[in-house]
């Protein structure tokens, strides 16, 4: 393929190629529980990324000498569909996929209360189906939900987005072209509720001062996609506590 | 140690910013095209360089390539199995990689032999051979030491065809990158962490500066969290540190 | 799924699904997968195996030696059993007793999986949903902690609509005014039945 031709990537008016503005997120779709055979599931569209989230767990650990006495093990596999990029990518997994399973589990694990289920594991699989930069950032999003979706119990949500730079300027959720073209890339996922930031990483060049501000525009904006994500949640499981029997009552009527 | 810590001390006696005592060993490796061995602490990790020719990549033609890799070797650690790269080799292969590739410490331009057709390789292999903390450092810092070792032959392109000189020349340098890497324990931040600070932190972070205090690379480790002010004193307190290192490192090596 | 709500300090989980987690005295319905020299191994749909000593079933008097053979008497592999958790900790997986009032091997009926979160409201406040079930489709129904549900009927008929009513609840747990809605449905089913 030949090299892309650069275009500009910000107009006179500060507009985006895609027409946003510099600290603009693209759409965000999220929908909650749309597989039937895992335990917790989520799809999320950001802009024209496709991701598919699905968490397994807590389940029996296999092998046996993994697991854990005290805690589940939280395993975590991203994956990107061959067809999910403009080239073919090869369905083995690269060295950037390994990686990013090893970040985003990283980002999502500090929210598990794997305390909970000692000697198991939870497992969590991302699927990227269409790419558009922002993939592990969308698929850390999308799995907070799975796991919600699961029924493992979370200290709190967690959420993510990219900031960066772009012709100079630091904006908001880069896109491909912007991947590609910009000057520097920075994913970050924060814990909205304690403000703790659990994934960080940057590449491309900065100041310290950049950095700062594409750091508040993305934890900003982390706090924006906290409340899609509790919006998502809220539409599917609305409870009616009256009418749920307390454990003790259960007991009696098995006795 | 956690105690200590909590009162700004360490197990070793030295401070939160302190580093551990650091030797560059330059040109172990005659047969590469360029080595240094990095004693950082306990720490000794070797970086080997080898360049060779191939096919430049689709999209970069008129650029040369940098390929980085490392091996967590079995005899560095009890905890290290052979086998495969498992994720943390690979983390810290792309770490490095990524604080070069994007300080462009090497003008890639310079390694096109032919436009589309011909460009070096600069293959960078970082081999772990004693794990006391910090690999994330030690082996960019050996990576650089090697990098600035480096010679390659001198060439010259007549009718399509390579043909090389024997007089050896450097490899084209324009920037130094160092990562300094922080550890998080209990709310306190130490920089370079031994592997007994490792094994107890919650998470780490390491900032990859170049010469002018750009940022070029930034990865956060470990299933800890950070808060956005740590983050920021820690970003800070890195750019000063990687002034200070990138200036011995160039020292001892040259 | 755990709906978060934060009350003070802590996080409170809502769960309307998740895995079982066995609570002792729990009445579970497990299937057997696998024999060992003393006991069974049993699936109760939890992520820790459970296992059903022999010493806890009431055949095991008077046998000495036993071995495989005599374990896969009393219970084969794949066989269901209602059993009950007598121990189970963070540091162990759950033990199983058969030494109780219809604890053992099923042989009839249907079995019917729920998420083990939607039991509560199988069963309802004080019991007002898993008795309307029972006397509205004329079967006996045993809902096991874990989300395995046995429904055992005289004829096809009334097991098959006790068992769309359980999978009706489980649909629509999270709503009010369902025991009424879920009777009305028996009754519009059963008498169906009856004309046909």
């Amino acid at each position: 393929m030949a090299s892309q031709k650069l275009v500009r990537l910000i107009n006179q008016s500060g507009l985006r190629v895609d027409g946003r503005r510099l600290d603009e997120l693209r759409p965000i779709k999220l929908e909650v529980g749309i597989l039937d055979k895992a335990d917790g599931s989520a799809y999320i569209e950001h802009g024209k990324n496709k991701i598919l989230a699905a968490v397994y767990g807590p389940r029996e650990a296999h092998p046996k000498h993994i697991a854990l006495a005290d805690r589940a093990v939280v395993r975590c596999r991203y994956h990107m569909a061959p067809f999910s990029t403009e080239e073919r990518k090869s369905p083995a997994p690269s060295r950037r996929e390994l990686e990013l399973s090893k970040v985003i589990r990283e980002a999502l694990e500090p929210s598990i209360m794997s305390e909970y289920y000692p000697r198991t594991t939870i497992d969590i699989f991302i699927e990227v189906l269409q790419a558009d930069a922002g993939t592990r950032c969308a698929g850390i999003t999308a799995t907070s939900l799975a796991l919600a979706d699961a029924g493992i119990p979370m200290r709190e949500l967690v959420a993510a987005c990219a900031a960066g730079k772009v012709e100079g300027q630091v904006v908001l959720d880069l896109s491909d072209i912007e991947d590609k073209q910009g000057e520097a890339d920075l994913p970050v996922a924060l814990m909205p509720k304690s403000n703790m930031v659990s994934l960080l990483q940057m590449d491309g060049s900065l100041t310290e001062n950049e950095f700062k501000q594409a750091l508040e525009m993305s934890t900003e904006a982390c706090r924006r996609i906290y409340e899609m994500q509790r919006d998502a949640l809220r539409s599917k499981f609305l409870v009616a506590r009256e009418e749920i029997a307390e454990k003790e009552e259960v007991a009696e009527v098995k006795a | 140690m956690l105690d200590l810590i909590l009162k700004g001390k360490r197990m070793d006696n030295r401070g939160p910013l302190d580093y551990r005592h650091l030797t560059i060993v330059p040109g172990v490796i005659e047969k590469a095209n360029g080595s240094a061995q990095v004693y950082l602490g306990k720490t000794k990790v070797l970086a080997g360089i080898k360049v060779q020719t191939g096919d430049p990549f689709p999209d970069t033609p008129d650029d040369g390539i940098l390929t980085v890799n490392a091996e967590l070797v079995p005899l560095a650690s009890p905890s290290f199995e052979a086998g495969p790269p498992d994720e943390n080799s690979i983390e810290l292969a792309r770490v490095v990689d990524r604080g070069i590739r994007e300080s462009k410490a090497i003008d890639l331009r310079k390694l096109c032999i032919q436009p589309g057709k011909k460009v070096f390789v600069v293959f960078v292999d970082i081999y772990v051979l004693d794990y006391d903390g910090n690999l994330i450092d030690a082996s960019a810092m050996a990576a650089l030491g090697a990098l600035i070792n480096a010679k390659m032959n001198a060439y010259e392109v007549k009718e399509g065809e390579v043909s090389y000189k024997d007089e050896l020349m450097p490899l084209p340098m324009k920037d130094y990158p160092v990562p300094i890497s922080s550890a998080k324990i209990e709310g306190s931040v130490v920089l370079d962490p031994c592997l007994e600070e490792e094994q107890v932190m919650s998470c780490r972070l390491t900032v990859t500066t170049g010469k002018d205090d750009r940022i070029c690379a930034m990865q956060k480790g470990g299933l800890g969290v950070f808060t956005v002010d740590e983050i920021k004193q820690v970003v800070s307190t890195s750019i000063a540190k990687s002034r200070e290192l990138r200036a011995a490192i160039i020292e001892k090596v040259r | 799924m755990g709906l978060a709500d934060v009350v003070g300090n802590k996080l409170i989980v809502v769960p309307v699904k998740g895995a079982y987690i066995p609570q002792i005295d729990d009445i579970v319905l497990g299937r057997v997968t696998d024999i060992g020299l003393s006991g069974w191994q049993i699936d109760i749909g939890a992520p820790y195996p459970a296992m059903l000593p022999m010493s806890e079933t009431p055949i095991h008097r008077g046998r000495e030696g036993g071995g495989r053979r005599d374990l896969s008497h009393i219970f084969g592999v794949g066989d269901l059993v209602l059993a009950q958790v007598i121990a189970f900790d963070r540091t162990r997986d759950p033990l199983l007793t058969t030494k109780g009032r219809g604890l053992g091997k099923i042989t009839s009926g249907r079995v019917v999986r729920v998420s083990p979160a939607k039991i509560p409201r199988v069963i309802g406040k004080k019991g007002s949903m898993i008795t309307m079930l029972k006397k509205e489709t004329g079967t006996d129904i045993i809902a096991g902690q874990n989300g395995v549900i046995l429904v055992s009927g005289r004829s096809p008929d009334q097991e098959r609509t006790a068992v769309e009513a359980l999978y009706m609840i489980e649909r629509e747990a999270h709503t009010s005014g369902l025991t009424d809605r879920v009777r009305a449905m028996i009754l519009e089913k059963m008498k169906g039945k009856m004309v046909g």
